[in-house]
């Protein structure tokens, strides 16, 4: 795809890695007009200014009622935006609102070609769930760690254990309590703030 | 056996009657087990129910209605089988234009035709002296809000689409906008005028009480299809959210119910701004002056929580009289087939097919409305594009 045909298309995103992840996968994809907005204070100013083909904007977005105003006939809207989809798309919409993006088409642009920028939009966030989601876990592990070495240390000092017995300790009551090694570290913490 | 409903809402204290529906088990006496689902947006609440994703949603009351129409978004039938508030808004200035309108009224602060026709003067002087347009915020385009601002500043001869700027903003955001200066005035729920009052940056100007004595803010809505599916279901949450609505009414209960609104998961603010609201004991002034009224925000009495199809019928005339969609005879009668007294009657066991009443708008300024003869209306306005095409 030319530059000349590519539409203009803005992503409006208070998450500057998914903005950005979303940009790259458009311009792979051959779409190299894109502009990120991320300040919504003025949001509808900047949007006239850039005058797209395209909005696209996630879902956790407040702002997404903003646009719904260029749905409006006035004197302040330049050109009209639709809705995304064809009445007849359902699938498009139900696929779009679980990935937590809605894309919008400011009038003029054919709705066919809205339809691949779409897809890739939703195959983009559905990733960067899956990655925060990966990225969480990997936290939550790293903070399990910790708190386990803690808890080994309290054991070890309080019990006279060296650290594997202390890990084994954890390890058998975490076993026995149908508990995470990491709940049972924490609750050890949490005791030994109370007993101090 | 239980039903388990996910319900969308925005947190807003008119959503009060489903979150204690849910909190104080009232839909739980019913078999209900709802998961309520915060959002951020009016759109998200109208795609997820749109989509699936939600069994029923709290909605402003105009939504269903342009749903069903397939006004701005797909076309998806969407019914109203309890009105969750009538009122609850008000209108808020900075109080630089506070002083402005008050030093050109021309009768009671409290008239809202007095306060219209002083807000054209000011409109008029800016334009005379080459400032700005005054900017004002509302929520949604197609909100009360919209409708109660247009409304009254059209009563005093001010033309909402050509003499001043009337913006989107989401409720959050409002008393953040006013304090910088990008918006003089909005006309929002609870509890944002309040918190713009406290802040020390706006002043109540009107409740909305004072535009239209009543007024469907709020509904439960839910797909039509869904409601003719679970017939169960929707009355045991028909019956579920009018008791909520009772029990959040009644004086005894206010401390508990500001309480529980006011958790993070919630509507997150001060429990103290939300009970002045459920007392209907408003802060109008950062100064401190209260202004009292039973008549702010009602949901259960009085015949609140009951769809009334005259609400449906002003609330689409207004779509009408500010261009939203050309007037057809057959979207008057769709707009208020939304509405469905009979399912919330059905609810409770009462005859579903007797003709119940409508009660009266009682807007300040026009003739009586009526859906019958909807003509009258337009025609009795100066400003608006359908008055201008009705004349």
């Amino acid at each position: 795809m030319g530059t000349e045909s590519s539409p203009k298309i803005a992503i409006v995103d208070e998450s500057p890695i998914r903005a950005a992840i979303l940009e790259e996968g458009l311009r792979e994809a051959g779409f190299t007009d894109v502009v990120r907005i991320d300040e919504m204070q003025s949001l509808l100013s900047r949007i006239y200014a850039l005058d797209p083909d395209v909005i696209v904007i996630d879902l956790e977005n407040p702002s997404r009622d903003v646009l719904e105003q260029m749905f409006q006939v006035s004197r302040a809207v330049r050109r009209p935006i639709a809705m995304f989809v064809d009445q007849s798309d359902a699938a498009s919409i139900q696929a779009s609102v679980d990935a937590g993006v809605s894309a919008y088409i400011v009038d003029g642009l054919k709705k066919e070609r809205l339809k691949p920028i779409l897809d890739l939009c939703i195959s983009r966030f559905n990733a960067f769930s899956k990655l925060q989601d990966e990225l969480d876990r990997a936290k939550s592990a790293l903070e399990d760690r910790k708190v386990i070495e803690r808890a080994k240390g309290i054991l070890m000092r309080l019990k006279g254990l060296t650290e594997d017995e202390a890990y084994v300790l954890l390890r058998s009551t975490a076993m026995r309590e149908k508990k995470k090694i990491g709940e049972i570290a924490q609750s050890i913490l949490t005791a030994s703030e109370l007993l101090k | 056996m239980t039903t388990a409903l996910q319900i969308g809402f925005i947190p807003l204290i008119d959503a009060a009657a489903l979150i204690v529906a849910v909190e104080k088990g009232f839909t739980g006496a019913e078999g209900l087990d709802v998961t309520l689902v915060r959002e951020v947006s009016w759109s998200n609440v109208r795609d997820k129910l749109n989509v699936g994703l939600f069994d029923a949603a709290h909605l402003l009351a105009m939504v269903p209605v342009a749903s069903s129409l397939g006004l701005g978004h797909i076309k998806v039938p969407l019914v109203v089988p309890l009105n969750l508030s009538l009122n609850g808004n008000a209108i808020t200035v900075s109080p630089a234009l506070d002083a402005s309108i008050m030093a050109e009224i021309d009768g009671e602060r409290l008239d809202p035709m007095a306060t219209a026709r002083a807000l054209s003067r000011v409109v008029a002087a800016r334009r005379r002296n080459g400032s700005e347009p005054l900017t004002f915020g509302m929520t949604f385009p197609f909100s009360t809000h919209n409708y109660q601002l247009r409304f009254w500043m059209a009563a005093g001869g001010v033309d909402p689409d050509e003499d001043i700027r009337l913006v989107v903003l989401p409720p959050p955001f409002m008393v953040g906008s006013i304090a910088s200066g990008q918006v003089d005035g909005f006309c929002v729920g609870a509890p944002w005028n309040s918190i713009a009052v406290d802040g020390g940056v706006g002043r109540i100007l009107h409740f909305g009480s004072d535009i239209m004595q009543r007024a469907a803010e709020k509904v439960l809505a839910t797909r039509q299809q869904w409601a003719e599916k679970n017939p169960q279901s929707l009355a045991g949450l028909v019956r579920a959210v009018f008791r909520a609505a009772e029990f959040v009414e009644a004086a005894p209960n206010h401390n508990e119910v500001a309480r529980i609104l006011a958790r993070p998961e919630y509507i997150g603010v001060d429990a103290d701004v939300i009970l002045r609201t459920l007392q209907g004991r408003l802060k109008i002034d950062p100064d401190g002056t209260i202004r009292e009224s039973d008549r702010y925000m009602l949901l259960a009495r009085e015949d609140a929580s009951m769809p009334d199809p005259i609400q449906a019928a002003w609330l689409y005339a207004q779509m009408v009289r500010w261009r939203q969609t050309a007037f057809s005879p057959e979207a008057l009668k769709l707009a208020q087939s939304v509405f469905r007294p009979d399912l919330y009657e059905a609810a409770f066991g009462r005859d579903s097919t007797r003709q119940i009443a409508s009660k009266a708008i009682g807007a300040f300024a026009g003739p009586a409305f009526d859906p019958n003869h909807i003509e009258a209306h337009f025609g009795a306005f100066r400003v608006g594009q359908a008055a201008r095409e009705w004349r």
